[in-house]
């Protein structure tokens, strides 16, 4: 048992921190209050290999192992929630689908573009109006197979990164009883992107409906196994679990950096109100909570990478983190009194921006019911 | 064309000191305490431009320090230089700013470089004179204050200078040496597979029998004494805000006291 990083996982967690804290931390609050994604930073990453996590280096990508990859997430989230948001979806949700069960020829055409920054982002939609945990019963977006070409009807919801991209894998239903990934380039005909979702939080990262009137795709931008669409959709999940789990643990240590500073910085009753044990149990729990989490975002990471099963380690990583999360950033609000509840502080953004992490990529509620189908072997 | 690039490891520019019996320490919670000096920063990047659009053969990293120096050394790799080479030596102690420019001058004269780069000046020592004094050891042209490098072939090289008065244009023979300023470019973050690949390489260490060290240098060599160190009083800071109905009358405010406290 040991629980250091390896000294190239500190090198790795060093040099994201010093470059979030130096291009997207002072700028966090700006692209909250302009809803605008942040290109400047996010160009910047291309090189670093941020845009390419887990792409093998051949096609240009940085190939780190998954507790790398979640370092580097937590790091991106401790500078600003939405851009974090953002790059874990085109990592975790965009490319990895490419990169497990794309044809050399897929790989070739998209991943060395999306992996450096050359091109824009990718996106993934699985979710539809009336699809989201149950996509199994839901899914109502057809890609039929007319002549040499798929033609896809059907709206998605919620697409992270959709207005952003250059590439979208949509899960569809290629037969009454299963469903497919098709590789939908961003400017195909029939495929119109709706506007950018009004959010409570992460503003910064856009989030889409598409409509899809006949869009004709080749046959082969069929990704994958034709009808394994929901199992290749689960495994990417279990992974994209993670790393929303280290987006998370982000969120809660910037909020909870921001709280420890203020505590004992404000005054009244004549001290610092850290000197309050109300306060000091707030930010203890708040230490201990988050050292937990990140613990069990490592652990599932680590599982992963050993080639061991892990959905059950990354559902409870998710699950715990996630709540955490909401919790310590809540703390954090009630420890800036009511300067927490302005928008001139940073914790306010944080608990927005922490929201939605128990509900994107799979709810609190599913996570549980995952966790509780593993420890009851049904 | 074979570049060099000196690099010093300094403290950390948010680091805290603490000076006790004239014995210097200090530590940079939640950072790193010692960094590649910043001004280097910029000599690196550029000496991985000739590398990477110049034609350049390598581009090696060299820094004179003890074994945790090879990190600053790593940060070169991580960005993209070729090579790091580490010179140590138990005679190098007490080397002033002379004796490192000759133990320097040595080790460059060893890789085969005809330009070598430098940072403007370190942020501990302060002085600016390393890179001169190495090209006078060298007996190379020294190029300072060199804020970009306007062309560059196998046998010359022409620079803008940013001096007091304004910017200089200057072309001279190779080999040169060049101290370079921040406006000469923006150096990049190391990547991922820099990172990898530095932490895997091993640095070769060059002593003093590995060099021909010209000139004196190690114990007693130093023209400098630093006869007392003591810690600098802690200055006493009163915060001010400034209010009034509109920014311009803010602003007056604001310049008076400016005024008055001869900030301007
Ligand atoms: C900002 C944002 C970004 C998103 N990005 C993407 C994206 O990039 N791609 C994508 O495909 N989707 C994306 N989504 C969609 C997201 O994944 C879904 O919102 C989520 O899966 C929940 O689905 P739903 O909204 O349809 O809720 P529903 O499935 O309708 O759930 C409603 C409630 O019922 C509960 N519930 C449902 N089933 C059960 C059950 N069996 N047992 C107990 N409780 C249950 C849920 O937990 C929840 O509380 C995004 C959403 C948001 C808000
Ligand atoms: C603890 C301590 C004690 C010292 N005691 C003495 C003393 O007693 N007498 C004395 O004369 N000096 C002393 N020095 C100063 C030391 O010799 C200088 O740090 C050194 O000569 C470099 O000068 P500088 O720091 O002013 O660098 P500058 O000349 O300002 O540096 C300019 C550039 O030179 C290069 N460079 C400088 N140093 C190195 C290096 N080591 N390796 C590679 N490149 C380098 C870098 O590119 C740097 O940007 C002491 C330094 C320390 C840290």
């Amino acid at each position: 048992m040991d629980f250091n990083l390896t000294s190239e996982q500190e090198d790795f967690r060093y040099f994201v921190h010093d470059f979030v804290a130096k291009e997207l931390k002072p700028h966090a609050r700006e692209i909250d209050a302009k809803a605008e994604f942040f290109w400047p930073a996010v160009q910047k990453m291309g090189p670093i290999g941020l845009l390419g996590l887990n792409v093998p280096e051949a096609y240009g990508g940085a190939a780190v192992d998954t507790i790398s990859a979640s370092i580097a997430i937590e790091e991106i989230a401790w500078g600003c929630g939405s851009t974090a948001l953002a790059i874990s979806a085109h990592n975790g949700l965009g490319l990895t689908p490419i990169v497990k069960f794309g044809t050399e020829a897929q790989k070739q055409r998209w991943l060395p573009q999306l992996a450096t920054g050359r091109g824009k982002l990718s996106s993934l939609g699985q979710t539809e109006p009336g699809a989201g945990s149950d996509l199994k019963g839901g899914v109502r977006l057809w890609a039929r197979k007319e002549g040499d070409e798929w033609v896809l009807n059907g709206t998605k919801m919620w697409l992270t990164n959709a207005s952003i991209a250059d590439l979208m894998i949509i899960l569809a239903r290629t037969d009454s009883t299963s469903m497919s990934h098709i590789l939908v380039p961003t400017d195909t005909p029939g495929v119109h992107i709706g506007p950018n979702e009004k959010k409570m939080g992460l503003k910064g990262s856009p989030t889409n409906a598409v409509t899809f009137d006949d869009a004709r795709l080749p046959l082969e931008n069929l990704l994958g196994v034709e009808g394994r669409g929901l199992q290749q959709t689960l495994e990417v999940l279990d992974a994209g679990r993670i790393s929303i789990g280290a987006l998370a643990v982000g969120l809660a240590q910037a909020a909870y950096e921001e709280a420890l500073q203020y505590a004992q910085e404000r005054e009244a009753f004549g001290g610092p109100i850290a000197q309050f044990q109300a306060i000091q149990w707030m930010l203890a729990d708040a230490a201990t909570e988050i050292q937990a989490a990140r613990m069990m975002v490592y652990w599932a990471a680590w599982m992963k990478d050993q080639g061991q099963p892990f959905t059950k380690a990354a559902a409870m990583a998710k699950l715990f983190a996630t709540e955490v999360s909401e919790r310590v950033c809540r703390n954090a609000i009630q420890i800036h009194g009511g300067y927490g509840y302005s928008s001139e502080f940073e914790v306010e953004r944080m608990y927005r921006d922490t929201r939605l992490m128990t509900i994107g990529e799979g709810t609190s509620e599913i996570q549980r019911m995952i966790i509780a189908r593993h420890i009851l072997g049904r | 064309m074979k570049v060099v690039v000196c690099t010093k490891q300094t403290p950390s520019t948010t680091a805290t000191f603490t000076v006790n019996n004239g014995v210097v320490s200090w530590d940079d919670p939640g950072g790193k305490p010692n960094v590649v000096n910043p001004w280097d920063e910029y000599a690196i990047e550029e000496a991985i431009r000739l590398k990477e659009n110049h034609g350049a053969e390598a581009a090696i990293a060299l820094t004179a320090g003890g074994e945790s120096a090879d990190d600053v050394l790593k940060t070169a790799l991580a960005m993209g230089c070729t090579e790091a080479i580490r010179v140590e030596d138990a005679g190098f102690a007490g080397s002033g700013s002379r004796g490192t420019a000759n133990i320097l001058a040595a080790a460059i004269k060893k890789t085969g470089a005809d330009i070598a780069f430098f940072g403007k000046q370190a942020i501990d020592g302060d002085t600016g004179l390393t890179p001169v004094m190495a090209a006078r050891a060298l007996g190379w042209t020294p190029l300072t204050y060199v804020s970009a490098i306007k062309s560059v072939s196998d046998d010359s090289i022409t620079v803008e200078r940013q001096i007091e008065t304004g910017t200089q244009t200057v072309t001279a023979p190779l080999p040169v040496v060049i101290s370079v300023v921040k406006e000469i470019n923006e150096p990049r973050y190391p990547s991922f597979m820099g990172i990898r690949k530095a932490s895997r390489a091993t640095i070769p260490v060059w002593s003093a029998a590995d060099l021909d060290i010209e000139g004196a240098y190690g114990p007693g060599s130093a023209k400098v004494d630093w006869s007392e160190i003591t810690q600098p009083p802690s200055r006493d800071t009163v915060v001010e805000f400034i209010s009034g109905d509109s920014a311009e009358e803010i602003a007056a405010a604001l310049a008076t006291k400016l005024f008055e406290e001869k900030v301007i």
